[in-house]
């Protein structure tokens, strides 16, 4: 039998999972948006990547593979780690380095757009030695995009292209979404093309993001960009632009998360057959309110199958003393 | 409480500051104390005294900002304000003993700070910590006060610690109320603790109040020529000795829109350049989420153990 790893990165806009051989390939791999239901989302996602694994094993017989522990990250990682038995719950800037690293280890710059939040991570012969991340605001992420593209009637996917049919980009405010929503419209008033008006909040995208998450930072090339926005074509360009360098952007650019956490996990000596029969499963998640100060810690139950399998939320001992008793 | 009644835009000890007031005032105060400072927090007296004037408490408030800091004979002005009855001769008895009370705790808060995450079983310091405080309550004379901090030394010192040899070390530094205040910081320490980590942090009313230092201005002025007011030459001066000392980290906390110590900002970027020292900036609000600054420390210091080696 051979072992396989399996990483799950739950964001808030989308959730990606991969499985992973002893090399760090990728076995399987699925992609779907979290629709505010990261259980239900992940359920199907180990669906789809069950079936995956079952043709794998069907056309490499005799021996086949078995998912032997789980990383999760994102912002939903400690819930998913825990219905999943997870043995690594990682923070995504973490998993973003350790994953792209292992596919480009000469990186030094990683540029990272996801749907709310964006970060920066700077790297050195292969080690993390700086990063930032997007505080308090959400302008020029994916969340972003996604709001413009509904405006200008278009699929948030087919942005990047349209971009990259202008050559004169519109020049949008890009420090607020709302007001560059407001800029665009008055733009499109006074005449500029449709196509003019994507690729100017493409470029938004990157001046917003090099003026507040790489502020102050020093980029220098190769330079990987990554998460959801990646995909955009148009950003893309106007990071090159922007920037004078190269911007390689991974394939599986989506995934890096997934990757970073799979590979987490299987450096972890905690180990176990993963069993996809969870998706089948009931879990129920209920929140409480501790009631032993006047903090009112949330505490979060999690139920599977009416059994409660973990909790946790309580910020001192008083609260841990019976998180477990209902 | 405080959020509620102030503008949004303030920092956020102005918004802890005023919940303090209203909750006191409801309790029974009659008297409000403002102590004033080197930043906007001076005009901070005028604005809160208004605002609580405006919700319709009718309270005395004393701010001991006008000048107080530069002449004793203002700062006496104040306190006989409070309290017509002071003498001069009380003033000079407490003094001494209030001042090295002060310094006790910082001494005894320190080693807690940097011991704590190497505790058997925790708690055991912080449970000594508490019996401490409480008993210098009790104190009146500064022959009580050195015979209880022998005492505590004694005690902290019993407590068996598990300390490897080079562990992770950690410097904290920033901004006067959101560094000292574990609410208003998320109790970043406590955090840091809990990993394993050697908790640095210099500002305390020791080293800021009851003590000078005439050479920092010098030791840094390769970094910075003019003073940017308030904590911000403090942060730079202890960015370059925790950085020289090969820490492994720097925090750098202020509260949301805290401008000395935005100024101070990039002058670390330069330090942390200089020095290949990481350093994470955190800008607290009265209501910043814990989880994003639970994923940010996280990542900190998984990035210093990749540094060190020990992530993979």
């Amino acid at each position: 039998m051979k072992t396989a790893y399996l990483g799950i990165d739950v964001g808030s806009i989308s959730t990606k999972a991969v499985i992973i051989d002893q090399d760090n390939r990728i076995l399987a791999k699925d992609y779907l948006w979290t629709e505010v239901n990261p259980i239900g989302t992940v359920k199907k996602l180990l669906q789809s990547l069950s079936r995956q694994m079952d043709r794998i094993n069907k056309s490499q017989p005799p021996e086949s593979y078995q998912v032997q522990s789980v990383g999760t990250t994102g912002s939903a990682r400690r819930l998913i780690g825990s219905i999943t038995g997870a043995s690594v719950i990682k923070n995504e800037i973490t998993t973003h380095a350790i994953g792209t690293i292992s596919r480009h280890p000469e990186v030094r710059t990683i540029f990272e757009i996801g749907g709310q939040d964006s970060k920066i991570i700077l790297i050195e012969n292969g080690i993390v030695v700086d990063y930032a991340m997007n505080t308090l605001c959400a302008a020029g992420t994916g969340a972003f995009l996604s709001g413009l593209a509904q405006r200008l009637n278009e699929k948030v996917e087919d942005l990047g292209e349209i971009a990259l049919t202008s050559d004169n980009p519109t020049r949008l405010a890009a420090r607020c979404s709302v007001f560059a929503e407001s800029d665009m419209v008055h733009k499109s008033q006074i005449g500029h093309s449709k196509p003019d008006i994507i690729a100017g909040i493409c470029q938004s995208v990157v001046t917003n993001y090099l003026n507040n998450v790489a502020k102050g930072k020093r980029i220098f090339p190769p330079i990987i960009f990554q998460g959801g926005v990646s995909k955009n074509i148009g950003v893309a360009r106007a990071f090159t632009e922007a920037t004078g360098h190269d911007i390689h952007v991974d394939p599986d650019s989506h995934l890096t998360g997934a990757l970073g956490t799979a590979i987490l996990a299987k450096s972890s000596e905690n180990r176990q057959p993963f069993d996809f029969q969870i998706s089948e499963a009931d879990f129920q998640t209920k929140g409480v309110n501790c009631e032993k100060c006047a903090n009112h810690c949330e505490i979060i139950r999690v139920y599977r199958d009416k059994e409660l399998i973990d909790a946790w939320g309580n910020k001192c001992d008083r609260g841990q003393a019976d998180i477990f008793t209902e | 409480m405080g959020s509620l009644n102030s503008p949004d835009y303030i920092c956020a000890p102005f918004k802890f500051n005023l919940g303090n007031y209203i909750e006191t005032i409801e309790k029974g105060a009659d008297t409000l104390v403002q102590t004033g400072g080197l930043c906007r927090l001076r005009y901070y007296g005028e604005l809160q005294s208004q605002i609580i004037k405006d919700l319709g408490h009718d309270v005395r408030f004393v701010t001991l900002a006008q000048g107080a800091l530069s002449k004793p004979v203002n700062l006496y002005q104040s306190f006989k304000e409070i309290n017509p009855a002071l003498s001069l001769k009380q003033i000079g008895a407490t003094l001494p003993m209030v001042m090295m009370m002060i310094e006790t705790m910082d001494k005894v808060e320190d080693y807690v700070r940097k011991n704590s995450g190497f505790q058997n079983s925790p708690g055991n310091l912080e449970a000594v910590r508490e019996d401490f405080l409480q008993r210098l309550r009790l104190t009146d004379s500064k022959k009580e006060v050195k015979k209880l901090y022998k005492k505590t030394t004694e005690n902290l010192l019993d407590i068996p610690l598990n300390k490897p040899t080079n562990p992770i070390r950690v410097g904290i530094i920033g901004e006067y109320y959101t560094i000292m205040e574990p609410f208003s910081n998320h109790d970043i320490e406590k955090e840091l603790a809990k990993k394993g980590i050697v908790v640095d942090r210099w500002i305390n009313l020791t080293n800021t109040i009851l003590r000078k230092d005439w050479k920092r201005k010098k030791r840094i002025r390769h970094y910075t020529k003019y003073s940017m007011g308030a904590t911000s030459m403090f942060t730079v001066d202890q960015a370059l000795r925790l950085a020289k000392q090969k820490y492994d980290g720097i925090i750098h906390v202020k509260s949301f829109g805290c401008t000395p110590e935005m100024d101070a900002m990039p002058v670390l970027q330069n330090i942390s350049r200089d020095y290949k020292i990481p350093i994470l900036y955190f800008s607290f609000d009265s209501q910043t989420s814990d989880t994003g600054i639970q994923t940010r420390l996280e990542a900190f210091y998984d990035m210093i153990m990749m540094r060190k080696g020990g992530l993979l």
